[in-house]
């Protein structure tokens, strides 16, 4: 495929290797912020490529493993109602809530459909007037342009049976969030591309300088995060902590403009539960005052919820980047992508999965 | 969830009042809405996300990482550093 297999080429990937082993002369650590990138990092086994000086840490960028207990339990509630069609897209099925997942509910007779688009979702919703459509909205900042177009293309539609949980994040205020924590170990930052791509990395550049940080917008591509990482070390050797943006095919200064208009018109800006993090002020997306009927959360009454997490799972640790997957002791017995515990070993993009799937067991 | 892939616009048309197009990713046509790229035309390429084109490709930007890659490997020749075939296994994906 044009524009994609490039970004693979083994030879220039071997290049890429010798000038960070030339660039590199001391230890550091450095967050891929992103799933789609800790997937990457994995399936290409760019972490043993590496000089043993450079250390990868796995951030906290898959929407799936972050979204609170509270909200899939929620979610699960509603998709179990009668007459209604809950959409979702097709990672968050399998997101261990409390006592089960959409998954189970589909099993039981709920009618949960996975979608492609959200407009799909609307879609159904013109489809089944006598239905209600309900869209469980989980995303970062590339998620969300698609997520509000939904509710404003069903705003337009004149329709009163579709609803959104909504779920979005944002990466800027986690990022500060693991910057300002004591246990903190980043010195520098691969920011997520497509986050940038829409968002822009303007916002970025306050927090690189506040707290003295090179972040480097990259993309998901081997070569892409080899140029990425190549950045961020020839920055720390110098001392240097600016924004540099590695994905220039994607990614502009203030990101996509339209995008961004959509995303203010339809949501703001709220505190945010974050799954094994806790809260973060301003680090979510909620429906703006003029599309609250489009909130499902007060659309349908769910009784009051006792959340339960397995004790054992530590993905909030690995989600900041304290631990890493096999320093748990339920990596690869107890927790497995077949019978989960923690959303981290869900999705595709947790990095517990990732490791398991492309590293095998510890020894 | 962030995955997002190049695709190439073969179509554009309009669906419940949104611009949508059809997109060729090597070989596969799906169709994703182009409401967030107003400029796009027919044969731009397009970074597309659940359904939604995000931005449009700078082809420029990507021909200058093609051109700054061909000179590494040139200089690398000259260099007598041995390339393909040694590296390949170390960073094909191991599936």
């Amino acid at each position: 495929m044009k524009y994609l297999e490039e970004f693979r080429d083994p030879d220039v990937a071997r290049l890429y290797l010798e000038q960070i082993e030339a660039a590199v002369a001391r230890p550091w650590k450095i967050m891929e912020v992103c799933g789609g990138q800790t997937h990457a990092i994995m399936q290409y086994g760019i972490q043993e490529l590496l000089p043993d000086m450079i250390t990868l840490l796995h951030g906290p960028g898959c929407p799936v493993c972050v979204t609170p207990l509270e909200q899939i339990d929620k979610a699960i509630a509603i998709a179990g109602q009668p007459g209604v069609i809950f959409t979702s897209f097709g990672d968050m099925l399998r997101v261990p809530g409390s006592e089960k997942d959409l998954f189970t509910v589909k099993a039981e007779g709920g009618d949960v459909r996975v979608v492609y688009s959200p407009l799909d979702a609307v879609k159904l919703a013109t489809e089944n007037p006598d239905r209600e459509v309900v869209f469980l909205a989980v995303g970062f900042e590339t998620t969300a342009p698609a997520n509000a177009m939904a509710v404003k293309q069903a705003a337009a539609l004149g329709l009163s049976n579709f609803s959104e949980i909504v779920a979005q994040v944002l990466v800027p205020p986690a990022l500060e969030a693991i910057l300002t924590s004591p246990k903190n170990q980043v010195q520098g930052f691969l920011a997520a591309g497509h986050v940038c791509t829409v968002m822009g990395y303007h916002e970025y550049e306050p927090i690189a300088a506040r707290y003295g940080v090179p972040i480097v917008a990259t993309g998901f591509e081997p070569l892409d995060i080899l140029e990425g990482i190549l950045l961020a070390v020839r920055q720390l050797e110098e001392g240097r902590h600016e924004v540099e943006n590695q994905y220039r095919r994607s990614v502009r200064r203030t990101g996509n403009e339209s995008a961004r208009e959509m995303i203010s018109e339809v949501y703001r800006v709220v505190p945010r539960q974050w799954r094994g993090i806790g809260e973060i002020p301003a680090s979510g997306l909620g429906l703006q005052p003029a599309y609250a009927a489009y909130d499902a959360e007060t659309r349908f009454k769910v009784d009051t919820i006792r959340t339960q997490e397995p004790e054992v799972c530590i993905s909030g640790e690995v989600l900041q980047g304290w631990k890493k997957p096999p320093d748990c002791p339920a990596f690869g017995g107890d927790c497995t992508p077949e019978t989960p515990l923690g959303a981290t070993m869900v999705s595709a993009e947790g990095a517990c999965a990732a490791y398991y799937r492309y590293q095998g067991l510890p020894v | 969830m962030c995955l997002a892939i190049p695709g190439r616009v073969v179509e554009i048309y309009e669906e419940a009042g949104l611009p949508m197009g059809r997109l060729d990713y090597g070989g596969v046509i799906h169709q994703a809405c182009l409401a967030y790229l107003p400029e796009i035309k027919v044969g731009d390429y397009a970074i597309v996300h659940a359904g939604f084109a995000i931005s449009l490709l700078n082809e420029e930007e990507a021909q200058r990482s093609f051109d700054i890659w061909e000179e590494m490997i040139r200089k690398a020749d000259e260099a007598g550093i041995p390339l393909t075939g040694e590296s390949q296994s170390a960073i094909e994906p191991s599936e």
